[in-house]
């Protein structure tokens, strides 16, 4: 077993700070300085987890490196050239010729090759503390499915099916709690990107992936869809809530439950349950059991719609289902014709599904 | 000095009568290298000039949220052409045309190897150029769907294949790089069969000029990796048109096969640029330094371990598709290592400025910028090597901003040297320096304003390749400002052509040799004759013309 | 130094461009059949249905014969072109055309057979399709080196073949190139592959 290094380790902390200050100015400025003013802003240098915490490591040493040396180098050509600038347009006298060297040769190729060195070593270490994780039996197991274009969440152990907002637990201090993502495809490929809580993991169909997330904090953390996929690639959107254990556990008991019925939108049940909607939508406890779109048995408990295109409501679940095209152009959910009445109705049944 | 076989005036230049069909037809049945050479660049520029309005058009689609300027289908058109256009029909072309043009100048040969091989290399690529922009028209196909293709310019499968690609615009992108592909392996043979077999007497493989050493290598390349391209679009014909399954996922096939295949091709590809970059450099540096270029034989070194090491490094790009810890650590490792002999050519490049008495002519300012942007180019390209850090960049806007950095920043700018510089050998007219200096810094000016802003979105979690983008996430500014770079440099370019153009109307005469410099081509007259030298001149070392101008204190002698 | 008196005097010999240019030519159609057989063995055993190789191929013992005794008759014809000896160069340069045609007409066969008998085509499965690719694209190689071989013949009927020897030199390297390609070709699919 990987001792897991905690995110604020004393042994580590301290340097990694003042480096993070140091590059903070040199690099990163801008995206931290923007991060002050936006919760929303997913910096990857802000990590909230663990492997994003690993790849940050790692990052501010690669990223210090490359200062120094583009320091080093971008002064001495600095200096050569303005040194070495011809004096006068008069000047016809050639400078002397020097063919080379094979001492400096030497010197500029072995310096180098420490420095690779230094990098792979770094760069092993941590492919392998976030590769080699192993899968605890109490680790959270999510399967990813990513489709044209909306991502399915399914809790094989806790039989949910959600789908665009995956909810996880956090870390505390005490019990450690980890989410493996089992990454898969319906169609094209994708690639699983949350910058704050881990690298990027490509889903590609006829082939299973792995990654895993350990948040420390919780609250909202937003991703894309980072594989170009086809039209709608732009608004594939992520987002991963995190929280607390116990709320993971509510959240989790609401979700297993059947959808609502609800006897005041009556009509509008036997209505959607009538219209082609089924074939690629599930309700639970219906005979809605399509699965090439997202499960809406909890619609309204999600904050978006159309896989992070619009915020969720009434309002906007209406113009969603009378024309989808117009605000997802290219997605896959056809205009199912509805007149007003029945948009009505159909949108009360689908409000009614907390 | 030997009696020459060609006449020593070029009569039949000056009794010619100039009327508009004979000129076509000259150009049309052309074999000679040089004019060639002259229409692989003019159509390299054309393709350049159209390219790089989709990507402003891009860039105004992005200059700020939720905009709605394009639809997304014609922007994935936009961004898939621009790419493919960028690489095939503008870095392959440009790369044949100066080959074309300079190689046989610089080694003292009279045409290349195979001139008519040459002539249906260069057609045959602007066939494949044409029928990629054909799609615009034809691409619907009998299914109705798509237009240009919108696969992206490395067209990951599935999305490839019949089930998600309706139509035909898929199959225009596969033929036409196809073909254009066919182009660039003659001229490659072209160039290695010219290198070596005929070179004048006593330009023995060392004493070559850089360049050509560098376009030998770079030939060499071209001939071992465009074929996997090639393969895997055949395998991609066959999937779409007779049904077969290498890469469709739902009979078994592979996605990763596809990205394999296609990065086997496609890093090399990128060495396969930029190494023409680097081969320009290496000739205008020492000249406007007014040194030889420091340690020869280690640049040759550099760049042929470049070359094998590039063959070793293409999964690099597929660090995110879930390959073993094992297999990444040794992608990671073999990328980082090719950092070393590209090191050594920018110290190289760095040692023959040092002690020099460099003069700042507009060739010169570009391959100054190149070496600023190609040394922060290569420093994010380690940052992309660390396999952990690429998990968070590779596919965000910080790999676009670091491939740019590298074609444009290194490349580009290098080329517009190189037009700088070779210009006066080929039209024996200079370019104005005061529009080229303008040139030169308002596209300094829009390339920083662009590139260096673009890293930011990347790490702020900004994928490529999306139409538009919500607000609220800290991509709002950076987007904007990138996007009005463009606006500068679409000036820099405006200055480009009309410098051309006023420079062929009424330019200063260069004459023979305006800068002074050592290779052979600048041994014959501006423009050259259709026979290249009267006399071809004996070489003894690899500066020729240093030799002649300084007969006191000849390079042969340390040779 | 004497450098002056030495160097106008080197012996100053380029080889021959057609040489190069063959070579060439050979290095990138390897790169092209590598990757076909490296797609070949990835997909060895992932067929999803049957037909499966060990069900259907079989050795095309004769066809093999065919193709790699026409090396030796190709390098016989283009001995006798160099010697001039034109009677014997159409003589072993038929003989080659007719094996070649020979090991067409035997994978034509198979083909028939693996089509008719044993349904397998391209669109059958992952060995259905790497299958008629590779030994397809090496078919498609034999196809065209054996119109260059009667193409030659015809130019040697009408006696035009006589200051060729040279040329004829090229086109023999690319059928030899071809056998050795079918040498991998049969390692992988018939002995690797089943």
């Amino acid at each position: 077993m990987r001792v897991r290094v905690p995110e604020e380790g004393p042994h580590r902390a301290t340097y990694m700070r003042v480096e993070h200050r140091l590059l903070a100015l040199a690099f990163g400025g801008i995206p931290l300085a923007m991060a002050q003013t936006n919760n929303s802003v997913e910096n990857m240098f802000k990590p909230v987890s663990t492997p994003a915490q690993h790849i940050v490591d790692v990052s501010i040493l690669v990223l210090a490196i490359c200062a120094v040396i583009f320091l080093i180098v971008g002064g001495l050509l600095a200096y050569t050239l303005v040194r070495y600038r011809r004096r006068s347009v008069t000047d016809e006298h050639e400078p002397a010729q020097v063919y080379g060297s094979n001492q400096i040769e030497i010197a500029w190729t072995v310096l180098p090759i420490i420095v690779v060195l230094v990098l792979t070593m770094a760069t092993a270490r941590v492919i392998s503390a976030i590769q080699n994780r192993a899968n605890p039996a109490d680790a959270l197991q999510v399967t990813v499915v990513g489709h044209q274009w909306w991502w399915e969440f399914r809790y094989p152990g806790l039989g949910i099916v959600t789908a665009n907002e995956l909810h996880v637990p956090a870390s505390t201090a005490t019990i450690q709690k980890l989410t493996f993502l089992k990454l898969q495809s319906a169609d094209v490929a994708h690639s699983f990107w949350v910058p704050r809580l881990a690298g990027k993991t490509d889903v590609i169909p006829g082939r299973v992936n792995t990654m895993w997330l350990e948040p420390k904090q919780t609250g909202t953390y937003l991703g894309n869809c980072a594989e170009y996929c086809g039209t709608q690639h732009a608004n594939m959107l992520l987002r991963v809530i995190v929280h607390t254990p116990e709320e993971f556990e509510q959240w989790a008991a609401q979700q297993k439950t059947a959808a609502v019925v609800d006897p005041q939108v009556q009509n509008g049940r036997a209505l959607f349950l009538s219209l082609s909607c089924v074939n690629c939508h599930t309700v639970s406890g219906t005979t809605a059991a399509g699965t090439f779109g997202p499960d809406l048995s909890h619609l309204m408990g999600r904050e978006t719609l159309a896989s992070g295109a619009i915020p969720n409501g009434v309002t906007n679940l209406r113009s969603w289902i009378q024309d989808p095209q117009a605000i997802k152009p290219g997605n896959l959910m056809p205009n199912m014709q509805l007149n007003d009445k029945e948009l009505d109705q159909v949108v009360a049944y689908l409000g009614s599904l907390k | 000095m030997a009696t020459a076989d060609y006449p020593l005036e070029q009569p039949h230049r000056a009794t010619k009568e100039f009327s508009l069909p004979s000129v076509l037809h000259e150009w049309i049945v052309t074999v000679d290298h040089k004019k060639l050479g002259i229409m692989y660049i003019v159509a390299s520029l054309f393709f350049f000039v159209v390219a790089g309005l989709m990507a402003a058009v891009m860039r105004a689609q992005l200059a700020i949220p939720n905009n709605t300027l394009v639809p997304p289908e014609v922007f994935n058109r936009l961004f898939t052409m621009h790419g493919t256009s960028m690489v095939f029909l503008v870095g392959m072309p440009f790369l044949a045309g100066l080959a074309n043009y300079l190689v046989p100048l610089m080694i003292g040969a009279r045409d290349m190897a195979f001139p008519r091989l040459n002539a249906f290399g260069f057609w045959i690529f602007l066939f494949g150029g044409c029928l990629l922009y054909f799609s615009y028209i034809a691409g619907e196909g009998l299914a109705g769907h798509g237009s240009a293709p919108d696969v992206g310019w490395f067209a990951y499968s599935p999305l490839t294949e019949r089930a998600f690609s309706r139509g035909s615009s898929t199959d225009y992108w596969t033929l036409s790089i196809l073909v254009a592909g066919i182009g660039s392996l003659a001229s490659a043979i072209n160039v290695i069969a010219t290198v070596f077999t005929m070179r004048a007497k006593g330009m023995t493989l060392l004493r070559m000029p850089l360049f050509v050493w560098l376009l030998l290598v770079v030939s060499g390349m071209i001939l071992i990796v465009m074929p996997p391209l090639s393969a895997a679009q055949i395998m991609l014909l066959l999937d779409r048109y007779l049904g077969a399954h290498f890469f469709d996922t739902q009979a078994g096939g592979s996605a990763v096969l596809w990205q394999h295949f296609f990065w086997i091709f496609g890093h090399p590809e990128v060495y396969v640029l930029i190494l023409p970059g680097f081969a320009c450099a290496s000739e205008i540096i020492p000249v406007f330094s007014r040194k030889p270029m420091f340690g020869r034989a280690a640049m040759i070194g550099a760049t042929v371990s470049i070359a094998f090491l590039s063959l070793g490094v293409w999964a690099h790009h597929m660090f995110a598709v879930g390959m073993s810890a094992r297999s990444n650590m040794f992608f990671a490792a073999s990328t980082m290592m090719v950092g070393v002999p590209t090191g050594i050519k920018i110290f190289n490049w760095l040692g023959t400025m040092y002690g020099g008495k460099i003069r700042f002519d507009t060739p010169m300012l570009w391959c100054i910028g190149f070496l600023f942007q190609f040394l922060i180019a290569g420093l994010t390209g380690v940052m992309l090597a660390v396999a952990p850090f690429d998990w968070q960049l590779t596919d965000s806007y910080f790999v676009v901003a670091h491939f740019h950095y590298v074609l444009l920043g290194g490349l580009l700018f290098t080329y517009f040297g190189a037009i700088y510089y070779w210009f006066p050998k080929a039209t024996g007219r200079m370019l104005s320096e005061k529009l080229g200096k303008w040139h030169f810094w308002l596209l300094v000016i829009g390339f920083h304003l662009t590139f260096d802003t673009l890293h930011f979105p990347g790490l702020l979690g900004m994928p490529r390749r999306i139409y538009t983008y919500p607000t609220g996430r800290g991509w709002d500014t950076l987007n904007l400002v990138a996007s009005i770079g463009v606006v500068f440099q679409a000036a820099a370019i405006l200055c480009f052509v009309w410098n051309i153009v006023q420079a062929l109307r009424k330019g200063k005469e260069a004459g023979d040799d305006p800068w002074d410099a050592w290779t052979l081509e600048w041994a014959t007259t501006s423009p050259p004759p259709e026979y290249n030298f009267v006399t071809i001149p004996e070489i003894r070392s690899s500066r020729p013309l240093w030799d002649r101008k300084h007969p006191e204190d000849p390079d042969w002698k340390y040779e | 130094m004497s450098s002056i008196a030495t160097t106008p005097n080197i012996e100053w010999k380029m080889p021959d461009r057609g040489r190069v240019g063959v070579i060439c030519l050979i290095t990138t159609e390897t790169a092209l059949f590598t990757i076909f057989v490296v797609a070949y063995l990835f997909y060895i055993g992932k067929s999803l249905t049957g037909p499966y190789p060990k069900d259907v191929l079989e050795f095309p013992v004769w066809a093999t014969i065919a193709l790699l005794s026409s090396s030796l008759t190709v390098f016989m014809a283009e001995h006798s072109v160099k010697h001039g000896r034109m009677g014997a160069f159409k003589l072993w340069l038929g003989v080659t055309i007719l094996l070649g045609a020979e090991f067409l007409r035997q994978t034509g066969i198979e083909w028939y057979q693996l089509i008719e008998h044993d349904h397998l085509t391209i669109t059958t499965n992952l060995f259905g399709t790497t299958f008629y690719s590779l030994v397809g694209l090496h078919a498609s190689h034999v196809t065209i080196g054996l119109i260059l071989l009667l193409l030659t013949f015809l130019i040697s009927l009408g006696g035009g073949m006589k200051s060729q020897a040279r040329r004829f030199e090229f086109l023999s390297w690319y059928w030899h190139f071809v056998d050795a390609i079918w040498i991998v070709v049969f390692t992988v699919v018939y002995i690797v592959g089943r």
